[in-house]
């Protein structure tokens, strides 16, 4: 069937009508917010007590916007005669968020699953150096990292 | 009545105000429902919510204060005498426009009997401030835009009036007020029922109007004198303040008028069944001639919302090789039917 010249010209209208009769996909930011998704990228948490100050994540980070100092300490050994037992004791944990591009390199590489992405993104300061999260600041976040989706069904359990 | 008790001077003043008026608070009402707020939702978006309080109404006369308040910026090389008088001789000719346009019985500040043939003619006075623009700012990019402009100005000025000779030569006059009479008298095909609103009998001329309309007022399939992407804004590059505002206001000013012009011509202009004389005539006049402005004000800003711009070579072409053909083809239509009925 020959088609009809300006037939594109006359769906084109039709979809701007189209759109202007359906509700704005857009919303009026500070009075209403968007629900951003469970795994948005906001803001990296730290769950301090998982920490063992290995550096791995400064390491990896490519904008080296990680800074971390710990001290080693001896403990009490577990066993009676044993030996006394060293631990990493984390002194500092700063991420400068006016350097990081939100890679997610840290969260990857964390062995002890002590760093987490959370959804939270109203966190802008108005002096760049308030941007630097210290470790009680990074800590607070926790409250917000949202719970793992539920596994599929028939899925192994993790042991 | 009214009228009569009034001296001509009084009378002259009151219709001199009505157009001051009416020429911003018709490219305001434009601006704000049609740019503002019915291209946001027609790219699913609110547009401006917060000025004024509600929906952003105030957001076009906030600008315009805004712009008032700007510093008066001539560039150093600028004619700067041309460069002055450039927004106002394209101003003064959007203010002409509404003359003739009637929008009751009595309500028209001055029925001409070449009523239409005086709109077209001032509407395209347009060209010689677009010109006097991008030749006085000293700039490239205005130079190109004004001569873009006027190329297609003086090109899309031929399907415009070829168009409108369509409606003369079924009504028979060139009077607005008398084409306003002639829809409502006339019949269709023979068929009498409330009159004949030209876009009936003359649809190809309705849509050849419609088109030249568009390009008349750089809306943006045909919006190549102002491509922002390579012209910055074409003739208007160097203007900045109220210059610049009286630019944006003859803009849609030129709309609001050209819009009314098609509205009078076409969709049977003032005139309602129910009152043909008298205070009600007038009083309705407006409102049903408002309605018919903004219903063809959307047509024009749908078309620009929808559809991108036309290089500058296909532009021309289809002027030259479609709409004047076309308004020609038109012509000899409304004759040979214009003698059959």
């Amino acid at each position: 069937m020959p088609q009809l010249p300006g037939r594109g010209l006359i769906k084109g209208l039709g979809v701007t009508f189209k759109t202007m009769t359906q509700p704005a996909v857009t919303v009026q930011y500070p009075k209403e917010k968007e629900e951003p998704p469970t795994r948005a990228r906001g803001v990296i948490a730290l769950k301090e007590e998982n920490c063992t100050a290995c550096m791995l994540c400064g390491r990896e980070c490519p904008d080296w916007c990680i800074y971390i100092e710990g001290h080693k300490e001896k403990r009490p050994p577990r066993r009676e005669g044993g030996k006394p037992r060293t631990v990493n004791i984390l002194d500092r944990f700063d991420i400068d968020y006016a350097l990081c591009m939100y890679c997610g390199i840290c969260v990857e590489v964390c062995p002890f699953d002590a760093l987490f992405w959370t959804p939270e993104y109203e966190y802008s300061e108005a002096r760049i150096a308030d941007l630097l999260h210290d470790k009680d600041k990074l800590g607070e976040w926790m409250a917000t990292v949202p719970e793992p989706e539920a596994l599929e069904a028939g899925a192994e359990k993790k042991k | 009545m009214l009228a009569l008790s009034l001296s001509y001077w009084q009378v002259t003043t009151i219709k001199t105000l009505v157009v001051l008026s009416i020429v911003p608070a018709g490219a305001i009402i434009l601006g704000y429902v049609f740019l503002l707020k019915m291209m946001a939702h027609m790219q699913s978006r609110l547009g401006p919510m917060e000025p004024g309080g509600f929906h952003g109404w105030f957001q076009l006369i906030g600008d315009g204060i805004k712009f008032i308040q700007k510093e008066d910026i001539i560039p150093a090389e600028a004619d700067r005498r041309v460069f002055a008088l450039a927004p106002l001789v394209i101003l003064i000719s959007t203010f002409l426009i509404y003359v003739v346009v009637p929008s009751g019985p009595r309500l028209v500040v001055q029925d001409l009997d070449v009523g239409i043939f005086f709109a077209l003619a001032v509407s395209s006075l347009s060209v010689v401030g677009v010109l006097m623009a991008g030749w006085s700012s000293a700039n490239k990019y205005s130079l190109l835009g004004a001569l873009r402009a006027a190329g297609q100005l003086i090109a899309y000025e031929l399907p415009l009036v070829l168009a409108v000779v369509g409606v003369v030569i079924q009504a028979g006059t060139m009077s607005l007020q008398g084409i306003v009479h002639a829809q409502a008298d006339q019949a269709i095909f023979g068929v009498h029922l409330v009159g004949n609103p030209f876009v009936i009998t003359q649809v190809l001329g309705f849509i050849l109007f419609l088109a030249a309309a568009q390009a008349e007022l750089s809306q943006t399939p045909f919006d190549m004198p102002v491509a922002e992407s390579e012209l910055v804004a074409g003739f208007m590059t160097e203007y900045s303040g109220f210059r610049f505002l009286f630019f944006f206001i003859s803009e849609f000013g030129t709309a609001f008028a050209l819009a009314g012009l098609a509205a009078t011509l076409y969709l049977g202009g003032w005139y309602q069944p129910w009152f043909r004389h008298g205070l009600m005539a007038d009083l309705l006049g407006p409102l049903v001639l408002g309605v018919k402005v903004m219903f063809v004000a959307f047509l024009i800003f749908w078309i620009r919302f929808t559809f991108p711009r036309f290089r500058e070579d296909q532009l021309q072409t289809f002027a030259w090789k479609y709409l004047i053909p076309l308004s020609l083809l038109n012509i000899v239509l409304t004759g040979i039917l214009k003698v059959a009925f």
